[in-house]
């Protein structure tokens, strides 16, 4: 399953962030997960691979997609796995995050896959603890798994991506799902443009080196692919655009705008949708919509993850 | 009891002095300086050969907690660090808990330093009750009990009405008004600087924009008052141009930079270190240039730490958690020494005005100068001292710096607060 000059493992404790990776360790990572995806195609979906391990499942923010694809993609590679959500655990109680992350040490697991609402606490725990930590999405900062499935969906159906044109739309300056992917698809070569109203753009965005479109059709002209980003009602308390019906005019994905994009298109989404919202239906649903493929992709990432940190502290 | 100082560089910036000279300490006061002076019975003489010997320093921007957060720091813990620091003065911002909004606090605050008595600390008080903003505090009242100057430091009044009575008000007493300059809406939720890093980090960014308005403001107000304004920390370039305007008009305008915006920049926020939250945020190397040339060209009057303790659990937090500050007090002069006197951007006369000579004419405290008859507040330097910055050596309580590890150069190694040793490393 791998090309003999490729190392078998990545050659690091923890996956915090995209930013850190080199395109080799990207190719690694995707080219893992394709063999992977063969597994998940087989009749028995379960390989041995991580048995004897325990992984565990930190989510202290809600999330039912990240926190699902990862525990099936454990139970695949046989890990023991533990699921610790922000209810019931003991930071409601008062215990800081260090506090909880050494006494999970304590017990010996080999994976913490960490989920916070504060950019940066993977990166505490990675600092704290012997135990490996995989970022499943830190603030406003990184979801690394959610980039490299979005790269590897890409990849399926553009056998590449070096070159493409590929469009994100929608909550830049709060996504970590843009932030990632903007790292991760420089870095192999397309051409990233984010869209958005500027009040939703980061500044220097354009240092990160992606080009700033304000205008959603103008911003679609020719892409090989369009991102779609969730887009939150809460923003609409911050004034950062006046309502979300207003928001819908400009940025909502429509077959019209899809139209100006390329003939073959691929429209993504990190999910959940907002239907007639970031995202006409006609649209989600699609003959070039790839949503529901990087769902099942997202398996087949995570376990080539696990399997890829699982190796590192001998 | 006396000292006799032997051989020490003396260099006192207020009266242009900078010679090879002794100085003899009689109680509280210098008796003499001058060459050759011979020790008496019952002098303790110091050999200060390659010492640099300079009035007093004053850090006129520290927070010692108490009364109310003893667990971050005390008076007591707080003043030694300043000893260890090379300071003879320092003061305090009155966000404690309760306020020093009112005499009973700040005559708390000095009866405390009176019982301990190894630097002399300056209580601020708040100009708003509370600090909350809304009216003024009894100015009068905080001013009779010994505060020496005012400030809502870190709870800026955003009401420009109530800052302009304040300025006015406090005028009548010749209390000087410090502003902490933040549009606090404008400033939001951020926790480091706006710009390339906290686009990179996910993080909520704060802009340069939310000093800068402030900053305009309390220029605006100064010239409408003709009444004096500090400006606290200032952390942009866009600061740094309005100050210089300002003082160009000929405006009673002043200013002062800490050791961490000279030192770091946003690019140290990129580990996610909780010690490096602070606020005014960490910038960029432009502004950071920017404050050394006003520095240089005398926009910027003083340095100052904005000594900030927080408690180890505090600052162990997730980054938007943690509580935002940098403790100061003793890594202060070796930052500046290391960071702009051997670096050749001030010399050691320019570096004294800023730390001992202009904090006491902002504050308009006597002078600590090194003439017999002044009160014997000396701070003896060794600039060519080398150590590595070790938090767990700290006489501070508390341990939230981001310097630790760092080799530094040029270190205070003898105080001296009212004729009597308060620290003493020399060798």
């Amino acid at each position: 399953m791998m090309t003999a000059s490729q190392s078998d493992r990545l050659n690091k404790k923890d996956l915090l962030g995209i930013e850190d990776l080199s395109k080799e360790e990207i190719e690694l990572i995707l080219n893992n997960a394709d063999a992977f995806k063969e597994v998940l195609t087989r009749d028995i979906k379960k390989v041995p691979t991580l048995r004897g391990k325990t992984v565990i499942n930190l989510f202290l923010e809600p999330s039912t997609r990240t926190r699902t694809s990862f525990e099936i993609a454990e139970k695949r590679l046989s890990a023991d796995t533990i699921n610790i959500s922000a209810q019931g655990s003991s930071l409601v109680k008062g215990e800081t995050l260090k506090d909880m992350a050494k006494n999970l040490e304590a017990m010996n697991p080999d994976i913490i896959v960490i989920r916070h609402s504060a950019s940066g606490s993977p990166h505490m725990l990675a600092r704290l603890c012997r135990f490996s930590v995989i970022n499943a999405g830190d603030g406003a900062h990184e979801h690394p798994t959610q980039a490299l499935l979005d790269m590897l969906t890409i990849r399926e159906k553009r056998g590449g991506l070096s070159g493409l044109k590929i469009a994100i739309v929608g909550d830049i300056l709060h996504s970590r799902v843009a932030r990632s992917n903007i790292f991760g698809l420089t870095r192999m070569g397309a051409n990233v443009r984010v869209i958005g109203p500027p009040t939703l753009i980061p500044p220097f965005v354009e240092d990160l080196g992606v080009e700033v479109y304000h205008d959603l059709k103008e911003g679609v002209r020719g892409m090989d692919i369009i991102m779609m980003l969730r887009i939150q009602k809460e923003r609409e308390n911050r004034s950062l655009f006046p309502t979300i019906r207003e928001y819908a005019r400009f940025f909502c994905l429509t077959k019209e705008r899809v139209a100006l994009a390329k003939d073959d298109c691929l429209i993504m989404h990190p999910g959940p949708i907002n239907r007639g919202v970031e995202i006409d239906p006609e649209v989600a649903d699609g003959p070039y919509s790839v949503i529901l493929n990087q769902v099942t992709n997202g398996v087949a990432i995570r376990m080539a993850v696990l399997y890829l940190l699982s190796g590192e502290k001998g | 009891m006396a000292l006799l100082i032997k051989e020490a560089r003396l260099i006192d910036p207020s009266r242009g002095v900078d010679a090879i000279n002794d100085i003899l300490i009689k109680g509280e006061k210098i008796s003499e300086v001058g060459p050759d002076l011979l020790p008496a019975g019952g002098v303790d003489v110091i050999d200060c050969t390659g010492k640099i010997v300079c009035p007093g320093l004053i850090d006129m921007h520290t927070h010692l907690r108490e009364p109310g957060r003893e667990d971050k720091e005390t008076i007591a813990t707080g003043m030694m660090a300043a000893a260890a620091g090379g300071f003879t003065t320092i003061a305090c911002m009155p966000n404690t808990s309760p306020v020093n909004d009112t005499a009973s606090v700040t005559e708390y605050i000095l009866g405390r330093a009176k019982v301990i008595d190894t630097v002399r600390v300056l209580p601020v008080g708040s100009i708003t009750k509370g600090l909350r903003g809304e009216s003024l505090s009894e100015i009068g009242e905080l001013k009779a009990a010994g505060a020496a100057a005012l400030s809502d430091d870190g709870m800026p009044v955003m009401n420009a009405d109530l800052m302009r009575n304040a300025l006015d008000y406090a005028g009548m007493f010749d209390l000087l008004i410090i502003s902490h300059c933040e549009d606090k809406k404008l400033a939001g939720d951020g926790v480091m600087n706006e710009g390339r890093m906290s686009t990179r980090l996910g993080l909520s960014g704060i802009p340069s924009a939310a000093e800068e308005i402030m900053v305009a403001r309390e220029i605006c107000l100064a010239r409408l008052t003709k009444r004096s304004v500090h400006i606290a920390h200032v952390s942009t370039a866009g600061s740094v141009r309005l100050i210089r305007q300002a003082k160009a008009e000929g405006l009673p305008v002043t200013a002062e930079v800490t050791p961490h915006h000279l030192c770091l920049t946003e690019e140290a926020v990129a580990g996610f270190d909780p010690n490096t939250k602070v606020n005014p945020p960490l910038r960029t190397k432009a502004d950071q240039e920017a404050l050394i040339e006003g520095l240089q060209d005398g926009t910027i009057d003083v340095i100052a730490s904005d000594h900030a303790p927080h408690t180890l659990v505090e600052k162990e937090l997730e980054y938007d958690y943690a509580p935002f500050g940098i403790i100061g007090m003793e890594t202060s002069l070796p930052l500046i020494l290391t960071r702009l006197y051997h670096k050749g951007i001030l010399n050691i006369s320019q570096i004294i005005e800023k730390m001992s000579c202009n904090p006491a004419r902002i504050l308009k405290i006597d002078p600590a100068r090194l003439a017999p008859g002044d009160v014997a507040d000396i701070t003896v330097i060794d600039p060519e001292k080398e150590k590595i910055v070790d938090v767990s050596a700290f006489r501070s309580k508390a341990r939230n710096c981001p310097f630790h590890g760092w080799p530094l150069k040029g270190y205070p190694s003898l105080t001296i607060y009212h004729g009597k040793i308060t620290f003493n490393e020399l060798k």
